[in-house]
């Protein structure tokens, strides 16, 4: 720790070996050098290695065609696609089964998080053994039987679950209809944009108003009434200008629509509940972190349970709680990269599987994994240290 | 006058007894249960969802169950049933993996000792100081001797051969204690004053958090070999735990500067009052308050590397549940994953449930504070 | 600080097995007394542990074949078994000497990937296995199915192929593993799997219900399966070439596990004579005994009795010899003279 003081007030009488500011310097050069030999030595190593077992090298790999397919794509991937592509594709896919997941583990983990607190005896309890059980059983075990175990037990494509008209569900996935758009469809977007921005008008003219005035408006039902009536309208006044594919049964499997392949929902499933598992922890330490005294406060001033907890107990805790939430979410979207063991279509899937062997080029295929990672993660963290900024205590 | 003072005097009415509803089995219901309608509402439907899951549950696990035979004739008898035929005659294989069966003692004497030492450690941790050093230095050196062999007249038993419980153990014990040491430094250069260091100790600590264990195993089993001289080649299991390690190391890097942090700055200012070094201060004063106080996230961090050493499977390791996995391939076992996962699963629970028990009792034990 | 990490990681380094490879593989082996041959995890009839945890199979006989030859022992070898992903690295960095793991012959790995095919095992193609119950007669009628299949291999590329050129659509299902695969199309997950035709019978097998599945008739791709190793080792490319093809020859000439003694003592055939070794100085260039092949035959019999013992009419399996046959028989296994 403290290195300083030594050479203070005269000539230095000890050697040079015993000056912690010496010693210091020289242990840092020691340790540059040890780390700069290791790394030369690694690299040297490779190169030698590469060059003797003629393994090409460089990132030309990524402009080459890949030559198979990909169960799952959110960006168009065609015959030609080359790995840059398949690279984008299963980029995408880690998002999408991140993010979806990040707000469904949210969601549960919050809702199990306040019922173990609650004073119904028979919920908390079902909390408790919701959240023991989950998070002491290994993520990847959690996705076989997902995957495995509950697939087998679903019907095949022709005696599929029909739980809504043109919904299906069957070994081969959840098929749902999707809207196909017709000539004057934009109009449905843009009057969805203008009502989320009137929305946030309204909001904001309320709390003024209630800053200045006292008097309250509800601006979430008057925002809301503008999210979904301004698009209801516009459909209504262009004429509907869309209509619903429905999946069909020919051959084989289902086509048309959109689906949710299984390996998509095994491993949401699996990702969701686990991490819910642990935000759950988080929010009723956060939650019990806030004093008594705030509820009991609350309660005086005549607020229900329900507002008290909206409106006083879950603000002050969520100031607890960012950090250790901010940790889940990048467990999640580390975890994410299990989905590889049911062969769901993600980062370590795509690339550091498929891509791997068939480039043979292991070095630049998991720098490139690990790269996205590392960014993701840096991502996250930002943005959460941004809102954990925002939702400070601001003393005064 | 006396009488009538006498009847003057104040005798309180005896309390009455609280109202039927309020007492008893009903009070206890009315309080818990049914306080308001939405409380209601949600104790009727948790009731309802016990009713739809327990009843089906029950009996598929124990009484359509079936426990005798030896193959699956007896099984495809109750196909409502679990087959629990299935786990126990693979029961040797899920606890051993392919260990030679007349040498299966080594590793359960390995796993006493491992286990004496611990419940020693958590129950008496104060005084026993040798113990605690034994089970980090002495243990792992015995428990190699015992389970590799090849000295002293055990026979050697190759690594590929190592299976089951015994390998999820090995990964997860030797990952958590060789973290340890890597850890405490990584943390002490995390802190220190020296740039280079605290970089290099930041990098390290950041990258590898950033990046799902997964891809660390994938750079042990493609990687590893092209970063090494030609002909240098590492046994399977030691690849595991040297990515294992490292990257445990990291997340123990944390616990243990949060254990740092936490050490009042009077104690540091304390140790460099009175003469005391850098190491000398770290080891005497700073570290044992520190360690302390970040025990029961070490535990937790065992826990988590102890679910995780699942993705061993990645290096071609057979854990325990790669080892239940294969055995669900076996043509003769084929169909039955759900006992396969629901069995694995409840090993599982077992260990990081008991686990997170014990962090609580040490969290206890050790909370010397004067707080109430 | 780090200081005791990097001691650890010499420690680790120390550990490590630490061989000398720039020498010449030959020469490694016969210093360490054993083969290290890479196989695969488990696919029955080439390479698959039995329930003594002993691999057995037609891969495995490969590595036995060159133990034998280099020490003649047929049992001084040791296997690793490895998944697609890392067998190529496993072969590239020392890790195995051999690589005997049912690997695809392309141009590609021949050239790029630093491997060299020293010859074929098993002249395979790739098939499709579905469900009886799906009706389905032909792979051409497989529009709209769902495939299954194992990720990493060339499997996945000829299915794209196959598909395309055809004009069919697919979604493909790729695993990790291939009885990863295997267990998906076994739930239902998928209408067929595909694979090498061999691990179709192999894998059909080992379902809970044989009969449930049958192999279609067509064959999409060529897949030579055989021994791999380090390029740029040339004897001990050689070691492993004409260990293979002692053991075809052996085939073409009857020389079988039961008549090599006699045939060794009494032949009237000069070939067969210098194939035992009783005539000429054939396994000196090599660096191996000049009895080499008839190790290798004495101990693990010819290509046929390996072929019928693992794959075909002595085995679960029953696979036809078909393309596998010798060359005078209609098939494409042809050894060179040995002269």
């Amino acid at each position: 720790m403290a290195k300083d003081g030594a050479g203070a007030g005269g000539a230095p009488r000890t050697s040079l070996l015993y000056d912690p500011a010496f010693r210091s310097i020289a242990f840092q050069i020691v340790l540059l050098v040890a780390v700069l030999f290791v790394g030369w030595y690694l690299f040297h190593n490779t190169t030698q290695n590469l060059a003797s077992r003629n393994i090409a090298s460089g990132f030309g790999f990524l402009g080459q065609p890949a030559g198979f397919d990909i169960i799952q794509t959110l960006v168009p991937y065609g015959q030609s696609a080359t790995y840059g592509e398949a690279f984008v594709v299963a980029l995408l896919n880690t998002m999408l089964i991140s993010a979806i997941g990040i707000v469904l583990a949210t969601i549960i983990g919050f809702i199990v998080g306040i019922a173990r607190l609650s004073s119904n005896w028979i919920v908390a309890r079902l909390a408790t053994v919701y959240v023991e059980t989950l998070r002491n059983i290994p993520l990847l075990l959690q996705i076989f039987f997902w995957y495995f175990a509950v697939l087998r037990a679903l019907p095949g494509p022709k005696q599929s679950l029909s739980p809504f008209e043109g919904m299906y569900l069957n070994q081969r996935g959840l098929y749902m209809p999707v809207p196909v758009t017709e000539p004057g469809f934009w109009t449905i977007p843009v009057a969805l944009l203008l009502g989320i921005v009137g929305a946030i008008a309204v909001s904001a003219w309320a709390r003024k108003r209630l800053m200045a005035t006292g008097k309250p408006f509800h601006s979430f039902w008057a925002g809301l009434g503008l999210i979904i009536g301004l698009p209801v309208l516009a459909a209504l006044a262009t004429g509907v200008p869309f209509t619903f594919e429905f999946p069909e049964l020919k051959g084989f499997n289902f086509q048309g629509g959109v689906v949710l392949i299984p390996e998509f929902m095994a491993v949401l499933f699996a990702l969701s509940l686990y991490t819910a598992s642990f935000i759950a922890e988080v929010v009723r330490s956060g939650i019990m972190a806030v004093s008594k005294g705030q509820t009991e406060a609350a309660h005086a001033l005549g607020l229900r349970q329900g507002l008290t907890l909206r409106l006083v107990v879950i603000p002050q805790a969520l100031r607890v709680m960012i950090p250790p939430m901010t940790s889940q979410y990048l467990n999640l979207l580390k975890n994410s990269s299990l989905g590889a063991a049911v062969g769901y279509p993600e980062l370590v899937a795509v690339v550091a599987g498929t891509v791997l062997n068939q480039t043979g080029q292991a070095i630049e295929v998991i720098a490139l994994t690990m790269a996205v990672y590392l960014t993701f993660s840096l991502i996250i963290s930002l943005f959460m240290n941004w809102y954990n900024a925002r939702k400070a205590l601001i003393e005064r | 006058m006396t009488d009538q003072s006498q009847a003057h005097v104040f005798t309180p009415t005896p309390p009455q007894p609280p109202p039927a509803n309020m007492v008893g089995v009903v009070g206890w219901l009315r309080a818990n249960l049914f306080n308001g309608w939405f409380n209601s509402l949600l104790t009727v439907f948790s009731l309802y969802l016990l009713y739809l899951t327990l009843p089906p549950l029950v009996s598929w696990a124990f009484i359509n169950a079936t426990f005798s035979g030896t193959d699956r004739t007896m099984c495809e008898a109750s196909p409502h049933g679990a087959c629990w035929t299935f786990i126990k005659m693979r029961f040797n294989q899920i606890l051993f993996g392919f260990y030679p069966e007349g040498e299966q003692w080594r590793p359960i004497v390995t796993f006493l000792i491992g286990l004496g030492g611990l419940i020693g450690t958590a129950f008496r941790f104060a005084g026993k100081r040798w113990l605690v050093l034994f089970m980090l230095t002495g243990f792992p050196i015995i428990a190699f001797f015992l389970l590799a062999g090849g000295y002293f007249g055990l026979t050697e038993v190759e690594t590929a051969k190592w299976g089951g419980l015994t390998v999820t153990l090995v990964v997860s014990v030797t990952g958590i204690v060789a973290s340890f040491p890597i850890g405490i430094m990584l943390a002490l250069g995390r802190r220190s004053q020296m740039p280079i260091v605290r970089s290099a100790c930041v990098v390290f600590i950041e990258v590898v958090r950033g990046v799902p264990l997964i891809s660390v195993l994938f750079m042990a089993s493609v990687m590893l070999p092209l970063f090494l001289p030609e002909g240098m080649t590492f046994n399977k299991l030691l690849r595991a735990l040297v990515g294992v390690t490292l990257f445990t190391a990291a997340y123990m890097a944390e616990v243990v500067r949060g254990g740092l942090q936490a050490v009042p700055k009077g104690q540091y200012e304390g140790a460099a009052a009175l003469g005391l070094g850098y190491w000398k201060m770290m080891i005497l004063i700073i570290l044992p308050q520190a360690l302390k106080l970040v025990i029961p996230s070490i535990v937790n961090s065992f826990i988590s590397l102890f679910k995780d050493t699942t993705l061993v499977y990645i290096v071609g390791l057979f854990d325990v549940l790669e080892i239940i996995r294969v055995s669900t391939k076996d043509a003769n076992w084929i169909g039955f994953e759900k006992e396969g996962y629901v069995f694995a699963a409840l090993m599982f629970w077992v260990f990081c449930f008991a686990m997170s028990r014990v962090s609580l009792r040490i969290e206890k034990r050790l909370d010397t504070s004067h707080r109430k | 600080m780090n200081k005791l990490s990097q001691f650890t990681f010499g420690a680790l380094l120390a550990l490590g097995t630490v061989t000398a490879a720039q020498a010449g593989t030959l020469d490694d082996v016969k210093k360490k007394g054993f083969v290290q041959c890479g196989v695969s995890t488990g696919l029955a009839g080439f390479s698959a542990p039995d329930d003594k945890g002993e691999y057995k199979g037609l891969d495995v006989d490969v590595c036995k074949a060159v133990a034998a030859a280099v020490f003649g022992d047929a049992t001084k070898v040791k296997f690793t078994p490895l998944t697609a992903k890392e067998r190529f690295t496993a072969l590239q960095s020392g890790e195995v000497d051999l690589l005997s793991r049912n690997t695809t012959w392309t141009l590609n790995r021949d050239t790029a990937q630093g491997l060299s095919f020293a010859g074929v095992t098993y002249y395979d193609g790739q098939g499709f296995m579905v469900r009886k119950s799906l009706g389905v007669k032909s792979a051409k009628e497989l529009d709209g199915a769902s495939i299954c299949t194992e990720t990493g291999t060339t499997t996945e590329l000829n299915l794209s192929d196959y598909f395309k050129s055809n004009g069919l659509k697919y979604t493909v299902v790729a695993l990790g593993s291939n009885s990863e695969a295997v267990a998906a199309y076994d739930s239902g997950r998928c209408d067929a799997y595909t694979t090498d035709a061999s691990g179709l019978y192999a894998t059909r097998i080992a379902l809970a219900a044989p009969d449930d599945h049958m192999v279609l008739p067509e064959i999409i791709s060529k897949e030579p399966l055989g021994p791999v190793v380090r390029q740029g080792d040339s004897q001990w490319f050689n070691v492993v070439k004409w260990s293979l093809f002692a053991m075809v020859a052996a085939e073409e000439y009857g020389v079988t596990a039961a008549n090599v003694d006699e045939q060794k003592a009494s032949s009237a055939n000069p070939e067969v004579k210098r194939l035992l070794g009783a005539e000429g100085e054939f396994g000196t260039p090599m660096g191996l005994p000049n009895d080499w092949a008839y190790k290798i035959v004495k101990q693990l019999g010819n290509y046929g009795e390996a072929f019928d013992r693992n794959v075909g009419a002595g085995s679960p399996l029953k696979i036809d010899r078909g393309i596998n046959a010798l060359w005078n028989k209609g098939g494409l296994q042809y050894a060179p003279p040995f002269r």
